[in-house]
């Protein structure tokens, strides 16, 4: 199928990964799925009760790729969508998501995406999800994912987030349990400028003995901007977590961040870390002297601080 | 060739002109190498720091190749041909080592190249590569990348101020090697702001700075003497004036 010019544009985006119409794919466009494709190992289905997708990844998927972007282009839509992942033990697969917003109107465009992770016995799963919003009409882009992950004996989660423009607001949850020998990994970096607006609160219980989690949040606040963090590391079991949360504030921006931890059993080890502060004066003159502007340097830090 | 003349610094705090250095007269000329020691807190890393413009001076020229420096920003130094590592080198979260050599050289260096430059300042190149320049790197490791930037790009002078401290002997040996091929070549003028005797050794020229000031300034023989044999060291760094080492030296 040929995608227009702008759709093009906002998936390269939010899929770093190259979307193709090939292999296990499904494009959600203005609130319907546009097109998608099976592979042999990853199934799509329609939901027939509600808006999304339940997506079938077999045992002998090892190494595929599945995308399913979502682009809105029609500024005033509300779109919400249910999209359930059932990863079969032993499973390793990367699932690309995201979701750009092209707004060219003066309406409140926004997207609810709700996902839903059943992670089999020993599975391996990356999770990559962009958020973006573009366009020169007045209307706000809003993008509230909800991410649900259900960790099974020995199962691997990583979960890769970024937004890095044009996002009016948004509000993140994030929710995972984890089973025995499960290992968590999740990479949030977020960056807000002008008036945007940015929560994130994330919950990961560690109910399995021998599971382990790393949450790092990394983010960018500039403007008047505003953003608040809140993970929290739950230990039901023998089992270890860090939580960090680093920040670089600008302007006259705000950043909240609050991790949480919270043992239930004697042998959980949690340890948390947040940091916020502005770019260092050294880290400006050290890249200065390799001949840089102030400005540049300025982007420099910040592009590789949300790497 | 550098010259600095009447090279001064002060500060106000509270309302009171606080003077951290005055009077510094040297020179350098091309492919050469000076070495400034001197007591701590003397203002060897001050008089660094104005040559680099990481400070500016509010007295006196700065002379690179005629062109007076004093009026460029740190990075319009960089590009009139001027590195510098910094004593306390920042962390950068995020950044690989690889990344920040290419941004200090200005340009995509190959993997081989980054080795070898990670490689002569002791560094076993290839597993720091894709290590980001955080704290999760010693202090000595920050060093070490530290002057690797430097040595990443060809500059007409190149400044490094107290690269032995915290370097480790069998890296600082790796370090003095690499200075002393440098010098060899005299393809690049260098200042080292330095207490090792070994690289003061390696100076054509030496400075001292004692409260903000020339103390002693010469040709490496006839300092060198002053220093380390004969008399006293710390009493000739003390005594002022006599053998035409005096506030205002200048090599010409």
């Amino acid at each position: 199928m040929e995608l227009d010019a702008i759709t093009n544009k906002v998936l390269d985006a939010i899929d770093t990964n190259g979307f193709k119409q090939q292999g296990a794919y499904n494009l959600r466009y203005n609130g319907a799925a546009l097109c998608h494709g099976d592979s042999e190992n990853i199934r799509i289905r329609r939901k027939e009760d509600k808006q999304g997708i339940d997506v079938y990844i077999s045992s002998k998927a090892q190494g595929e790729q599945v995308h399913i972007p979502v682009v809105i282009s029609q500024s005033g839509m509300m779109d919400v969508v249910y999209n359930d992942f059932y990863i079969e033990e032993s499973a390793d697969v990367v699932i690309v998501a995201g979701c750009g917003i092209h707004n060219s109107g003066c309406n409140e465009t926004r997207h609810d995406g709700i996902h839903a992770f059943h992670v089999g016995k020993n599975a391996k799963v990356v999770y990559e999800e962009k958020h973006y919003g573009e366009g020169e009409g007045t209307g706000e882009n809003i993008l509230n994912p909800v991410t649900q992950i259900y960790m099974e004996e020995g199962s691997m989660f990583t979960l890769d987030t970024v937004q890095i423009r044009g996002v009016d607001s948004t509000k993140r949850i994030t929710d995972v349990d984890m089973g025995p020998e499960s290992r968590l990994f999740v990479m949030e970096k977020l960056m807000t400028h002008d008036k945007q607006t940015a929560v994130s609160n994330m919950e990961v219980r560690m109910n399995g003995e021998g599971s382990s989690a790393q949450i790092i949040s990394r983010s960018v606040a500039k403007g008047t901007s505003s953003q608040t963090f809140h993970p929290s590391a739950v230990g039901n079991a023998l089992c270890k977590a860090h939580v960090q949360c680093d920040a670089i504030i600008m302007d006259h921006a705000h950043v909240c961040a609050i991790p949480e931890i919270d043992a239930h059993d004697v042998d959980a080890q949690i340890v948390h870390e947040a940091a916020i502060g502005r770019i260092n004066n050294e880290q400006l003159l050290k890249l200065r002297s390799f001949g840089m502007k102030e400005e540049e340097a300025e982007a420099v830090i910040i592009d590789n601080f949300l790497q | 060739m550098l010259e600095v003349r009447n090279l001064a610094y002060e500060v106000v705090e509270n309302g009171e002109k606080i003077t951290i250095v005055k009077d510094i007269n040297f020179s350098v000329e091309d492919g050469e190498m000076l070495v400034i020691t001197g007591p701590n807190g003397g203002g060897k890393t001050t008089v660094a720091k104005l040559l680099m413009g990481v400070l500016s001076a509010t007295g006196g020229k700065l002379l690179l190749d005629g062109v007076d420096i004093a009026p460029m920003a740190i990075d319009e130094r960089a590009k009139a041909g001027i590195g510098y590592a910094f004593q306390q080198p920042p962390i950068f979260k995020g950044m690989t080592i690889r990344r920040l050599l290419n941004l200090a050289a200005g340009e995509e260096l190959s993997e081989d190249i980054c080795c070898e430059l990670l490689s002569s300042v002791g560094m076993c190149a290839r597993e720091y590569l894709d290590r980001e320049v955080d704290a999760t790197l010693s202090g000595g490791e920050r060093k070490r990348v530290e002057i690797a930037t430097v040595l990443a790009k060809q500059h007409k002078l190149c400044i490094f101020d107290e690269p032995e401290a915290g370097i480790d002997l069998w890296s600082f040996s790796m370090l003095v090697k690499e200075f002393e091929k440098i010098h060899k070549e005299k393809k690049e003028t260098l200042v080292l702001i330095s207490h090792q005797e070994k690289i003061i050794r390696m100076a054509d020229r030496i400075l001292v700075i004692k409260d903000g000031t020339v103390d002693r300034c010469g040709a490496a023989g006839e300092i060198l003497p002053l220093l380390f044999g004969g008399e006293d060291s710390c009493a000739c760094i003390n005594r002022k004036g006599g053998n035409g080492y005096g506030v205002g030296c200048d090599n010409k």
